[in-house]
């Protein structure tokens, strides 16, 4: 981005307020122009739109659905219940996040492998994975992975056996899939915090399956 | 080197920014808050942006963007004439952001 990206991020500035040296693009504009029309009719604070983006640059994101899965991992009682209902399942974890409502979680298994995407547009499991990265949105990715998911899970150096099934799964507003990947061998008697850590974003949408101990370690 | 500095301090998960620029969070967060005070469903917001994200050469956020503004404006929220007015202050410099 150009130098006035680097202005933007200066929320709480007072040197430079008022010193806009070129003008803003296009879409940061509208944004602008959105967001004062909003503000100026009571119907949206800027307070509020702050918490959202603070919460979701800083809060909300990919380490909720790790402790999730760790806690899979461990607690059978508590992987039958993730599996059978998603939302209050999370909610136990007490993770501060949003309410993980229209979640469903799926599980690999040794014979099947779970992929996750939006076809149509973005939608994702935000409650537990935060906001989506950009291949994810991407044309390529949304209509690809229904198409040739094996060619895709290449492209992410994921190589499955022939025996494995893949199962795409299409996201909408009314449902988001968050995958429960198998833990990994030899990480018997590791404490939640160790195989949280193993737990990547990655594997939860599909694209990838957890480190190894050893790859952990190395 | 500030760009570089100010980009290596913003927060990333896997490696990747959460929003690549401020207005792009500004546009996730007017989305998330409008719905959230009961403006539309977010199922209403969903194919707006299914509509808007088809045209693949649009970056995301702009479709994003452009989808929350047709429905606000679909609903009455916000009118065309006092859109297009308030953009060419800001693009003229004739009002400060407000982020």
């Amino acid at each position: 981005m150009s130098d006035r990206h680097t202005h933007d991020h200066d929320h709480d500035h007072d040197h430079d307020h008022g010193h806009h040296p070129e003008p803003p693009s296009d879409a940061e504009a509208r944004a602008l122009a959105l967001e004062s029309l909003l503000r100026e009719k009571g119907l949206i604070s800027g307070e509020e739109i702050d918490r959202i983006v603070s919460a979701y640059e800083h809060d909300i994101g990919p380490m909720i659905g790790a402790r999730v899965v760790a806690r899979a991992w461990t607690d059978p009682e508590y992987r039958r219940r993730l599996l059978a209902d998603a939302a209050p399942a999370v909610a136990e974890l007490a993770l501060g996040g949003p309410s993980a409502t229209n979640l469903t979680v799926i599980a690999n298994t040794p014979e099947v492998h779970n992929l996750v995407v939006c076809t149509l547009c973005s939608c994702y499991p935000w409650a537990v994975l935060g906001l989506p990265p950009s291949w994810y949105k991407s044309p390529a990715y949304r209509s690809r992975a229904v198409r040739e998911p094996r060619a895709v899970l290449h492209e992410f150096g994921l190589e499955l056996p022939d025996s494995v099934r893949v199962n795409v799964w299409d996201s909408s507003s009314d449902l988001r899939y968050m995958v429960l990947p198998e833990r990994p061998v030899g990480t018997e008697g590791w404490s939640e915090d160790e195989l949280a850590a193993l737990v990547t974003r990655d594997c939860m949408i599909g694209v990838a399956r957890p480190q190894t101990p050893a790859a952990a370690r190395s | 080197m500030i760009d570089r500095a100010v980009a290596d301090s913003l927060p990333r998960k896997n490696g990747e920014l959460v929003f690549e620029a401020p207005w792009e969070g500004r546009a996730f967060g007017m989305a998330v808050v409008m719905h959230d005070r009961g403006a539309y469903r977010w199922g209403d917001f969903r194919d707006r942006l299914v509509e808007h994200i088809s045209d693949a050469s649009v970056p995301y956020y702009e479709s994003w963007l452009g989808a929350l503004e047709s429905l606000l404006l679909g609903h009455g929220l916000i009118e065309q004439g006092e859109l297009k007015t308030r953009f060419q202050d800001f693009k003229q410099l004739r009002r400060d952001p407000v982020f």
